[in-house]
This record gives structure tokens, C-alpha cells and sequence, in this order.
């Protein structure tokens, strides 16, 4: 027992931990910035607390050999599919979405961990094909199935923003298993021409936030203000920022739901140009980092959940990263350690822990 | 395959997916490297743009006043609803459907105000005027409403206060909002869209002396337009007062007595060309453009056949009828065509060049000397006086005396009036001028035409031996006193001889008190004098009846009657006999001025208001 503790402290990826929390640090920052003005609610509080819960799990998830969880992944994927349905038929409804569940005095969206279930899912399915270059078609499409039953779930909520953020799975798990170049070119071919009918089932809101972001002078005081007034909070924090506390943007409520989605605008308004390149090299770290870990992955089980990780963590930073910065259109996805919510930070430490414990059992055998 | 070789493969895969991530990262990072390095400055503009606002600060205009400093015009606070553009989370559509209920307006109303900016081109962070001088409840709906809707605020504005409505509407004029052309114009260079400028009588005249300079308060707002401190402030600086030369209490006695009638009434001391009362009836509520005048009332104003905008003393041109003889009978005692002893034989009608003129006395005056013709007004004897000085020398001495040029008030768009001459007919008609014509010019029908204003001036100037002051409802030197550009009363002094002047103001002091046509003008104790008239609208063959044919009436007197302080012109459309209809008008106001001269005048409240 003593054995195993010492070899798990010092097989514990301590730098992936500290840039983790040096993230944490700053959101909390910023969060407690951007939500002082707001008396109702104790935003720094609740997500000091969701960082703590975070913490703890991701020991426990560390200390979890992956085998185990992924030998009882079967009924954990019926679990999470379950709740995605009792979501559906008695979630509690916010902003328009069916997503949450309450529970006293916790709401929490199943959507958020229902995706390390897939990861961990697909990554089964995955490595316990047979060797060969490339997957069969019909090895394709029951990956796919897989990751689409709680994408059709979410969808339905409905979430599209969240739903996509399941998407990376497939592609980065399909793309590293083989897919034949054939295969790959008339998959990406097949996801283009479905965008036409997919135009069709689009509520009007969301064409109207597609549209607004291909032409944001379209509305630029509806839809377009919140990017805009984003690209003005992160251009006019200049190189070393505003200072903490004195963003005006961020201080005055320019910035739209700036605790949540726009944190990073906060950043780049209170911190600058430096405090954008620390954050995004913090989780540019991580992103790497997990990658040399499943590289160095003891089996293609462990180097899939990785891998699942970070096509999910690397997901979520382009959407919200780009979305801050006006590449990308408005879509609700929070920044993993940054936004605040505690579904998002939870995830996002169990996903950790997940690496963790992939890279812990590295040198068995 | 060889699981060593699968793992390379696998590996390779995940380099592959490495490569992507860089090359993503470096696109967001050249992002934010151009929004926060290169461009910066620019966006750092868009903030500041955002949390500051300018807020103007309205300034009062200055208050007018009356002789005894008597307020006429002040201001008032009033609230207007405005929109800004700028950082709007609503499209204008939607604000307008938001508001419109609230404040009581329909939603094509509000958009109607908004797409009227939107065509001016004006700037997003200029806010739009939805509504102006709202009620209570507007202003509560709109603040209970400010996190709903943060785009739209309400502004305090200074409005105009006429204190005695109708009473002097035609002489103070009124205000509005600068229009598109006068934008345009060099006389309103320093004015912007949306400000408040005047429009007619003298808040037109000395607008610039009126308006004051704005201020603004320089604010940190938040994103729902709240205002979370101050950066800067410049105080409004009012305009200034003006302080007029009418006296309330006449020009109310001039008021009440026309009541309903059309006509006009000008009453100056002619020692010095104050303007004591100036009337225009039938009036309007300057009130009524303080606040942006409604289409229907602007429609009911511009559209009665009473021309109630229309000020009557200055801008309108009238027959002076008798009251055209005292002039004829200074002309010809001056030209030297009329002997002051001279006697005419009146058997009620004259032929002149195959013509028959009628005097109104039907059954004739007798022989009438030039007192008599005068004190009751002998038609017969003037055709006489006419004939002899001929067209040229009446027009040369009666533009001398002050008629049928303008007077040089301080009112915009005065009327130059008329006195016909050979020239003037063959510029106008290209025609030759008829002797004949000239009988009828010289008891004041015909070509002649005079302005209340003009009649009294022009009595005013005789009277007094030749002096005519330029009249005026501001001095000069009040101006100067507030440091003001303000020009030197112009006088004016035409040579005639005292016997002249005394003898036409004996005969008019006949005409008040020796049972001549203007006994209803005496008081007893102040040497009323003066002249009454009756002018035809239509010819007397016509033989027309009805309100609209009667004839118009006048009376210009003045008192004391040698060395007079005080000259009024009464004028009635329509009203009939001068005798009848004017004289009493005059005396009224007359009356007022002695009455306040011996200390026995009571002011009236002011609630009795004319409507």
C-alpha cells in the first residue's frame, strides 16, 4: 500500500495540476471581477467551491486505473444516456434549453460529464478493434453511433452548441484509429451537403446567429453587439491590459454574459495582450502535454481517452476562444478552467484525472 | 501489421493532430495580436466612446418682459423622451414596439421620428427625439422600464412660457425647432439640428440675444445608459432678457376691447417711437409651438380665413380711409395749395373730370372751412385740397410724412404699405395715372394703403412737428447695457411749419370734443385729439351685405394735443363706421394710459386670460 502510494505521487503529472490551478487562479480572478457589481449572487464563491470538488475528483479519477472504469463502461454509458432522457422529460428549463438538473441546491448539466462517458466508451471501441491500417466502413459508422445517440439526446434539449462539442471525438478518434483517405474526403463531402438541410432544422435564432456571424454589420446592436463589444473589451486592453477591477467594458456591463462565455474577453481586457497568451499557453500546455502523454500511453486504450481529451478540451477553446475574438460564431460553449459553471469545471477536472491516470500507468508491464 | 508498427502509425497520426493545433493556436493568436497590439488603438476609442457620453445641457432662453418688468415669456422644464442608437440591444423596430405603448404613441409614430434622423444622416450616438414635453406617466413608464429598455433616457429641456397666451402673441412671436433650410442659412450658423430658435416677432428679431449658449456634462455611463459619474461639466449660460417698451395694462385694454373682431391696434409714444401696445386680433397661443405644434392645430391656424398668424398692425395693408385727409390737409397748407382760411361750398357731391364724387354727408356740409372738413370729415374738401396739390406732390409730402414706407420696427416682415404715383402706375400697370384717380387718393381710397403701424407713426411724426422716431418694442440702450449690439433709434425730421401742425391738431381735437366723428374717444382732462376713418372694402355701387363688405374702420388719436405722449392707431375689419367701431378702441386704451399718468389704475389679475 505504501509502495503504491509513493509510486503514485511520483508517477502524478504534478505541472499538468499547477497549470491547471495557475488557469483556475485567473478565472477566479476575473470571475470575482466581473460578477463584484453583482450583490445577488456569490459567482467567486460557488466557483471556489467547483474548483475544490474539481481538485478532489481529479485524485480520485488519478487514482482509478482507466481499465476498470472502461471494463464497466457499458452500464455507465446506459447511466449517462438515461440522464441525458430524464433531462429531456424533467430537466429544468434555462434560457430556452431543457438542460440542467436540479438537485437542492445544485443544478447540473449531464450534457457536461456525459462526454468523458463517450470518450472513455469510444476509446474502448476503439482500441479493442483488430489491427489494421484502416477501419472497415461499417466499423465507422458503429463508432459514430457510439458518439451520436447523446448528440441526438442534446440536440433535442435543445443544444446545439453543446451537442458539437461531441463531434471532436469521432473525427480525432476516427482520424488517429484509420480512416481511408476515400472515406475521409466523402465523410468531410457528406457532413458539407448535409449543412443545406441541416440550414432547415436550424431554429431562427440559430440562423440568425450564423448569419450575424458572417456579416456581423448585419445587426450590429441585436446579435453582433455581443461580439462586438467583445472585440472592443479584448482590442482596447492594449498589451498589459486594463488592470484587474478596471476594465470598463467588463465593469460597466458592455460585455454580455461575461463571467460565462466572454470570460476570455475579460482577460484580454483586464490583462492584456499578456494575460491572453499566459492563459491560452497555460491551456496550450495541457493540450500538449496530454498529447506526449498518449503518445507514451501504455495501450491504445489509454492513448484514445487522451486523445478523446483533448480533441474535447481543444474544441471548446477554438469555439469559445474564437468566438471571443469574432472567428467563430456565438455559440454558448464555456473555456475549460475558465468559464464559470461548475458542470464545465467538474468536466474539465475529470478529464484531467483521466490523462492522469492514463499517464500513471504508464510504466506497468 | 506489428503493433510496434501500429503504435508508430498511431503516433504519427497524433503529431499530424499536433501540427493542427499549432497552426489554429497561431490563427487566434494572430487575432489577438491585431486586436490588442495593432489595432488597439483603435478599439481603445470604441470604449471610451462607449462609456462616455455627452449629455447637453440645455440653456434657457432669456425672458421677455414688459415695460414695468412684467414677465411675457419664460421658461418652464419639460421632460422629452430620447433614443440612442448606439449600443442599442434592440433593433429599432423592437424599441419601437417596446415603447410605443408606454408613452402613448403608435409604433408608426415612433418610427416615423426615428426614420426622419435616419434620413439626416445624424450620427448613432446623437439621440433621437421620440417625444417631447411628456407627462408623468411617460416619464415613469420609461424609468421603471430602464434595464429593459437602456436606449432609451429622458431629458430635461427648458421650454417656452408665454404667461398671457394670446395677449402680444403677434408682437413676441413665437418658437420652434430650426428647420432643414434654416440649417442651411448663415443667420443660423451656430445652431444645430434639433435646437430651438425663434420663429416670429421678436423672439425672431433678437433670437440671438435670446438664445443662450449650451452646456454639456461630459459621463461615464454604464451599458444601460446609467450614469455612473462625471467626467466634466460646462454650465449652461441662459440667454439674455429683454426687457420691451409695451405696457401690459394697455396692451391688455387693446386686447379685451377688440375682443372678437379682426383688427389691430398700435399705441407709442411719439416722443421717443416705444411701442406701448401693438394687438393683432383675431390671435393665436404661442403656447401651442412651444411644445412642436400639432398638424392639426398648425393646420387650423394656417387655414382660418381669419389669418390669425397674420399680423395685422404690421404686415397688412389697409385703405386709411379718412384718416388720410389730416395728411392731405398738411400737404396742401404746406405745398401752399391750400389757403388755411379757404372756404369750399359741400352740396354732398363733387364732379371732377366728368366724374361725380359722393361725400358722405348726402345732403352736403355747406360751406366748410378747413377746421370743419377736418372735425367732420367733408369729403367735398378734400377732393379740392387733392386736385390741387395733384398726385405728384401727394405722394412726394406723404412718404415724407411716413406713409407707404416701411416704419423700421424691430419686427421681421414689415410691410411697406402704399402711396400710389404716376411712376408707380406705370412701373406696376403700365398705365398712365387717371386725374381722376387722384380725387380718390385724397380722401384715402383708392391706391392707398397704410399699415396700422404706418397710421400711427406717420400721426405720431405730424403731431409732434416733424419728427418721426423710428418705433420700436426694444431700446437700444437696454442692449448696450447687457453688452449687446443694438443700432441708434433712427430720427427722422421732415420740415413743416408749427401753423401747420397746429392747425390740423386743433381740427382733430375738434373731431373728439366738438361733437365730431371721434366724440367717443374723449376723456375729459386730456385733450384727446385725433381722426377717424371708414374705408370702403367694396365699391358702394356694389351694394353688398354682410359682415365681410362692411367697411373697415380706424381711428388714430393721440393726447395731449399739443405735444402728444401718446399715439393710437385703432383699426376694426369690417367694423363699420370708424366713429363707432374704432374710436372706442382708442379711448379705451386712452383712457388706461391717463388713468396710469394720474396713479388711478388698478392692474388687472392676470387670470383673466383671452381666449
Amino acid at each position: 500500500m505504501i509502495g503504491f502510494r509513493s509510486k503514485f505521487w511520483q508517477d502524478f503529472d504534478w505541472l499538468l495540476l499547477f497549470a491547471a490551478l495557475f488557469l483556475s487562479f485567473i478565472s477566479l480572478t476575473e470571475i470575482y471581477s466581473s460578477t463584484m457589481a453583482q450583490s445577488s449572487e456569490d459567482f467567486f464563491a460557488r466557483q471556489l467551491a467547483w474548483v475544490t470538488v474539481g481538485v478532489v475528483f481529479l485524485f480520485v479519477v488519478a487514482a482509478i486505473d482507466y481499465h476498470l472504469i472502461a471494463e464497466h463502461i457499458p452500464w455507465l454509458y446506459m447511466l449517462a444516456v438515461g440522464a441525458l432522457i430524464y433531462t429531456l422529460a424533467l430537466g429544468h428549463r434555462v434560457a430556452g434549453s431543457k438542460s440542467w438538473v436540479v438537485f437542492g441546491p445544485v443544478a447540473f448539466q449531464p450534457s457536461e460529464l456525459t462526454k468523458m462517458v463517450v470518450v472513455i466508451a469510444m476509446a474502448r471501441y476503439l482500441s479493442e478493434l483488430r489491427i489494421g491500417r484502416y477501419m472497415t466502413l461499417m466499423q465507422i459508422v458503429k463508432g459514430c453511433v457510439i458518439a451520436l445517440v447523446p448528440v441526438i439526446l442534446v440536440i433535442r434539449q435543445p443544444d446545439l452548441g453543446t451537442s458539437l462539442t461531441y463531434l471532436p471525438v469521432i473525427a480525432v478518434g476516427l482520424f488517429i484509429r484509420g480512416v481511408k483517405p476515400v472515406a475521409l474526403i466523402s465523410l468531410i463531402l457528406g457532413f458539407v451537403l448535409l449543412l443545406p438541410v441541416s440550414w432547415l432544422v436550424l431554429k431562427p435564432y440559430q440562423k440568425e446567429r450564423i448569419l450575424t456571424f458572417l456579416d456581423p454589420e448585419r445587426d450590429p446592436t441585436g446579435r453582433g453587439y455581443q461580439v462586438t463589444q467583445s472585440k472592443i473589451a479584448i482590442g482596447s486592453g492594449g498589451l498589459i491590459g486594463k488592470g484587474v477591477f478596471n476594465g470598463s467594458q467588463n465593469q460597466l456591463g458592455y460585455l454580455p454574459t461575461r463571467h460565462t462565455d466572454f470570460i476570455f474577453a475579460v482577460v484580454g481586457e483586464e490583462l492584456g495582450f499578456t494575460g491572453v497568451v499566459a492563459t491560452l499557453g497555460l491551456l496550450t500546455f495541457i493540450v500538449f502535454r496530454s498529447i506526449y502523454h498518449a503518445q507514451t500511453a501504455r495501450d491504445n486504450l489509454g492513448l484514445f481517452i487522451v486523445m478523446g481529451v483533448v480533441g474535447i478540451y481543444f474544441f471548446h477553446i477554438i469555439v469559445n476562444v474564437g468566438m471571443v475574438i469574432g472567428f467563430m460564431p456565438t455559440t454558448g460553449i464555456p473555456l475549460p478552467f475558465m468559464s464559470y459553471g461548475g458542470s464545465s469545471v467538474l468536466t474539465a477536472f475529470i478529464a484531467l484525472g483521466l490523462v492522469m491516470s492514463v499517464r500513471r500507468c504508464r510504466y506497468v508491464n | 501489421m506489428l503493433q510496434r508498427e501500429e503504435i508508430e502509425l498511431l503516433r504519427w497520426r497524433i503529431s499530424i493532430i499536433g501540427y493542427v493545433i499549432v497552426a489554429v493556436l497561431l490563427v487566434l493568436g494572430f487575432g489577438f495580436w491585431n486586436a490588442q497590439v495593432v489595432q488597439s488603438g483603435y478599439y481603445q476609442q470604441r470604449a471610451e466612446q462607449n462609456r462616455i457620453r455627452e449629455i447637453p445641457l440645455p440653456a434657457p432662453r432669456g425672458r421677455i418682459y414688459d415695460r414695468e418688468h412684467r414677465i411675457l415669456a419664460d421658461n418652464r422644464p419639460s421632460y422629452n423622451i430620447l433614443l440612442i442608437r448606439e449600443n442599442s440591444p434592440h433593433t429599432l423596430e423592437q424599441s419601437a414596439e417596446l415603447l410605443s405603448a408606454g408613452i402613448s404613441m403608435s409604433k408608426e409614430e415612433v418610427l416615423d421620428r426615428i426614420n426622419r434622423s435616419l434620413k439626416r444622416r445624424d450620427p448613432k450616438f446623437r439621440p433621437i427625439l421620440l417625444k417631447e414635453d411628456v407627462s408623468v406617466g411617460d416619464i415613469a413608464f420609461v424609468k421603471s422600464h430602464r434595464f429593459e429598455l437602456p436606449e432609451i433616457s429622458v431629458e430635461i429641456q427648458p421650454r417656452r412660457r408665454y404667461l398671457e397666451d394670446q395677449l402680444a402673441a403677434h408682437a413676441l412671436g413665437y418658437v420652434g425647432e430650426i428647420t432643414e433650410s434654416e440649417l442651411t442659412s448663415p443667420e443660423f450658423a451656430n445652431f444645430k439640428s434639433g435646437d430651438q430658435i425663434g420663429k416670429a416677432g421678436l423672439e425672431r428679431e433678437y433670437n440671438n440675444i435670446l438664445v443662450g449658449k449650451d452646456g454639456f456634462k461630459r459621463v461615464i455611463v454604464n451599458s444601460g445608459g446609467r450614469e455612473m459619474g462625471q467626467l466634466a461639466r460646462e454650465e449652461a449660460i441662459p440667454g439674455n432678457d429683454l426687457v420691451t417698451t409695451i405696457d401690459l395694462d394697455l396692451q391688455r385694454a387693446a386686447e379685451e376691447i377688440v375682443g372678437d373682431h379682426a383688427g389691430a391696434v398700435v399705441a407709442l409714444d411719439p416722443r421717443t417711437g416705444e411701442i406701448l401696445a401693438l394687438v393683432s386680433r383675431p390671435s393665436y397661443d404661442p403656447n401651442l409651438f412651444a411644445t412642436r405644434i400639432s398638424a392639426i392645430d398648425w393646420k387650423s391656424l394656417t387655414t382660418d380665413p381669419r389669418k390669425p398668424l397674420q399680423n395685422r398692425a404690421i404686415q397688412s395693408r389697409f385703405s386709411p380711409g379718412s384718416v388720410f385727409k389730416v395728411f392731405m390737409a398738411a400737404a396742401g397748407l404746406e405745398a401752399g395749395t391750400l389757403n388755411p382760411v379757404q372756404t369750399v361750398y359741400c352740396p354732398g357731391y363733387a364732379t371732377f373730370y366728368g366724374h361725380t364724387f359722393a361725400c358722405d354727408k348726402h345732403d352736403g356740409h355747406g360751406t366748410t372751412s378747413l377746421h370743419n372738413a377736418i372735425v367732420n370729415s367733408c369729403n367735398v374738401f378734400f377732393y379740392n385740397v387733392g386736385n390741387d396739390l395733384g398726385i405728384g406732390r401727394i405722394s412726394q409730402y406723404a412718404r415724407m410724412m411716413g406713409l407707404g414706407r416701411k416704419t423700421g420696427i424691430d419686427l421681421p416682415n414689415e410691410d411697406a404699405g402704399l402711396i400710389p404715383s404716376e411712376e408707380w402706375k406705370q412701373r406696376v400697370y403700365k398705365a398712365k395715372w387717371y386725374a381722376g384717380e387722384t380725387i380718390s387718393v385724397a380722401i384715402g381710397q383708392g391706391y392707398v394703403a397704410v399699415t396700422p403701424m404706418q397710421a400711427a407713426w406717420a400721426m405720431g411724426g405730424l403731431t409732434t412737428g416733424g419728427r418721426l422716431k423710428q418705433p420700436h418694442l426694444v431700446n437700444p440702450q437696454d442692449l448696450k447695457k447687457i453688452g449687446m449690439p443694438g443700432d441708434e433709434i433712427v430720427e427722422e425730421d421732415y420740415p413743416i411749419h408749427q401753423s401747420t401742425v397746429d392747425i390740423v391738431s386743433t381740427a382733430m381735437w375738434g373731431v373728439v370734443n366738438e361733437q365730431g366723428t371721434g366724440f367717443r374717444a374723449k376723456i375729459d382732462g386730456f385733450d384727446v385729439a385725433g381722426k377717424t376713418g371708414t374705408a370702403q372694402v367694396v365699391g358702394k355701387q356694389a351694394n353688398l351685405k354682410g359682415q365681410e363688405y362692411k367697411d373697415n374702420a380706424w381711428f388714430v388719436g393721440f393726447a395731449p394735443y399739443r405735444n402728444p405722449e401718446i399715439v393710437v392707431a385703432a383699426f376694426i375689419e369690417n367694423g363699420g363706421w370708424g366713429a363707432e367701431a374704432a374710436a372706442p378702441v382708442a379711448h379705451a386704451v386712452l383712457e388706461t394710459y391717463y388713468k396710469k399718468k394720474l396713479g388711478q389704475f388698478e392692474a388687472k389679475l392676470n387670470t383673466i386670460a383671452l381666449r
